[in-house]
């Protein structure tokens, strides 16, 4: 063998990430649920594709004088019978949602019958509106907002609870097992520390912009450009945000997990992690409707990735404000890789009884 | 030669090292001996730098110890760590790897090393599915893939049998001949003696006895010695200046108060039969251990 040289802290660094990497790569587990979020995924934007495309249309039965009432509306599939009878008999045998029958003691001549329920939307087309005005408006529906709100929260809850926690088991197997005092005794704690965050930032990153690829592509080849014009912008704002937002988390994460020595022991101090995952989660679902709500937790560095890009998608922001948001994020990514890193020096070889946060902050 | 002085170490007020110093020379294998808490741990744990001491020097022939010096540190952690579901030939590889070696020449040394420690069948194996004893001994190729030039190993032959005992003592002794400095505790004391160069003894975190292992024992001979004749032995006990430990028939261990008397003793035994044997006990290193540890 050659004589060995030095590695940098760079080769270092990249050395653990790659392990990280090839032994999450080499679990099935690992493997088949990422397939099956790329799977949902998928089919969510197939399925939201053919639903745009073809919207399903409502069976109505009319007869030779009522047709002209319904001539024009495309999304009802239209059956002309021979009397009002045979329509009224059409929907009797389910062959009809509705019958439009003429009636000469209605107002506008016709009258609609249905089988056991109101025919609310059928009403709606046939009936004359007047005009509405709304003061406090958004142009976007409450129900796609809900789905874009769950989107981002589902993808950031799932992401970096995934691979916070893979951060968190890998400092404790090599705390567990000890291997960890080879480690050190080769390369510094810093590029140990390093590697875990940079290779599992990598899967997590590829998992985010493999899901936004399959978004952007499904989206524009089932045609749903007008969606996708939308929300291609704020999903990118989604990458860029998750990448700070997650780098923060797993140095929190590194440093929490190597306070404890078992794994049985790592909930007790990833726990206020984990909530603060959730938080943004349960947050944004409940008050994506909420401007003030949404606008503050587009401020604050662990609900910013979801926020934010949903207020770029509604519209709701200044171009400006993500950027300060994000160098918001940055500064306590920083901030948080330094507090991580030192708890985790303190901590990592300190076996037993669970590391008392402050002895790990104070040594 | 790896020099530690002045070594003191304290955890939450209980002071676990004092004034710890001895020296690990190169082409000897050096043994670490003590009770259960006497402090061997963290003192390898020092002297390898994964661990600061409160005062005291750790210097690598003659200058302080840098980051760059303990990459040629091998180490072999007390309680045994590897990656259970890595591959045993991975996990090798990896190691050198983070010691700065190529991916090639990583892949060749491990393969070449865990061959020598009879692990060649098991390359592909998970760590987890090995046996302990072969576990620990690709603990032991991790503590050597980047062919160190100071071997630090708490307890090497814990849990291993004795043709086990064998193959990585070879591997040690192979290693201090190419001038590799070796330095190893154990529990076994009998491995420890018939191993080691010098030693080095350490009881409630302070060194009670450190030196070649040949000055030690003559050192600890006292005036002890054993005689095997033709005739009976009987008449040590009316001989002045001598106190029998143990007799036999033909067969007596016993102390004397000099030098003179040893020879006086001799000359009798010479005269009245046929002496076989007229020798000075040297203690085991059990007997030493348990006289400076107290």
């Amino acid at each position: 063998m050659s004589t060995p040289t030095t590695p940098t802290l760079a080769q270092s660094v990249w050395l653990v990430a790659e392990r990280e990497i090839a032994s999450k790569l080499r679990s099935k587990v690992f493997v088949i649920s990422t397939l099956v979020l790329f799977a949902f995924a998928l089919a969510g934007v197939i399925w939201g594709g053919f639903a745009a495309a073809n919207p399903s249309k409502t069976p109505v039965a009319v007869t030779s004088q009522t047709a002209s009432v319904v001539s024009g509306m495309s999304n009802l599939d239209v059956t002309t019978a021979d009397s009002a009878d045979d329509a009224i008999a059409l929907v009797k045998s389910k062959k009809a949602d509705a019958a439009i029958v003429p009636d000469s003691s209605s107002p506008v001549q016709v009258k609609i019958v249905a089988r056991d329920s109101y025919p609310q939307e059928l009403v709606a087309q046939l009936s004359v509106t007047p005009t509405v005005q709304l003061l406090d408006s958004s142009p976007e529906d409450a129900l796609l907002r809900y789905f874009v709100a769950i989107g981002f929260g589902v993808v950031f809850l799932m992401s970096a609870s995934m691979f916070g926690s893979t951060i968190a088991q890998s400092v404790v197997e090599e705390k567990q097992t000890r291997v960890v005092e080879i480690l050190i005794s080769a390369i510094p704690v810093r590029a140990l520390m390093a590697g875990k965050v940079v290779g599992n930032t990598i899967l997590a990153m590829a998992q985010i912009v493999v899901l936004v690829a399959i978004a952007i592509v499904g989206l524009s080849v089932t045609g749903q450009t007008a969606v996708l014009s939308g929300l291609g912008g704020p999903m990118v704002w989604f990458a860029v945000f998750f990448l700070f937002g997650f780098v923060l988390l797993a140095a929190l994460f590194a440093g929490a997990a190597a306070m404890v020595s078992r794994q049985e022991d790592i909930g007790s101090t990833t726990m206020p992690l984990t909530m603060l995952i959730l938080a943004p989660y349960i947050l944004v679902i409940l008050f994506n409707g909420n401007p003030v709500v949404m606008t503050v937790m587009s401020y604050i560095p662990f609900s910013a990735p979801v926020a934010m890009p949903l207020r770029l998608y509604l519209g709701t922001a200044q171009w400006w404000e993500p950027l300060v948001s994000l160098v918001i994020l940055i500064v306590t990514c920083v901030a948080a890789v330094l507090v991580g890193s030192k708890i985790y020096r303190n901590s990592l070889l300190r076996m037993g009884a669970r590391v008392k946060l402050g002895e790990a902050l104070r040594a | 030669m790896l020099r530690l002085r002045g070594i003191t170490k304290s955890y939450g007020g209980r002071r676990v090292l004092d004034d710890v110093g001895f020296d690990v020379a190169p082409r000897r294998l050096t043994g670490f001996v003590g009770g259960n808490g006497a402090g061997k741990t963290t003192t390898m744990r020092i002297a390898l730098g994964v661990l600061g001491a409160d005062a005291g020097e750790v210097s690598l022939d003659g200058s302080p110890i840098t980051d760059g010096d303990r990459r040629r540190f091998g180490y072999m952690p007390e309680e045994r760590g590897l990656y259970p579901k890595m591959k045993v030939g991975e996990q090798i590889a990896y190691l050198a790897r983070l010691h700065g070696y190529s991916k090639m020449d990583a892949e060749a040394g491990a393969t070449a090393l865990l061959e020598q420690l009879g692990l060649g069948e098991r390359l592909h194996d998970k760590v987890e599915t090995l046996s302990l004893g072969n576990q620990q001994r690709a603990q032991i190729a991790a503590a050597l893939v980047h062919d160190p030039e100071v071997l630090i190993l708490d307890e090497p032959f814990s849990g291993l049998d004795p043709l086990a005992v064998d193959v990585v003592a070879g591997v040690l002794q192979e290693r201090a001949a190419q001038g590799v400095s070796v330095l190893f505790s154990s529990h076994q004391l009998d491995v420890v003696e018939r191993l080691c160069d010098d030693l080095v003894i350490i009881a409630a975190g302070t060194i009670r006895a450190a030196g070649a292992a040949d000055e030690l024992r003559a050192a600890h001979a006292g005036n002890r010695y054993e005689l095997h004749t033709s005739g009976e032995t009987g008449w040590l006990r009316d001989e002045p200046g001598v106190s029998v430990v143990d007799v036999a028939a033909d067969w007596a261990v016993f102390d004397v108060d000099g030098d003179q008397t040893a020879q006086r003793v001799l000359r009798q035994a010479v005269d009245t039969s046929q002496v076989r044997s007229f020798t000075p006990r040297h203690p085991s290193l059990a007997e030493i251990f348990k006289e400076v540890i107290q």
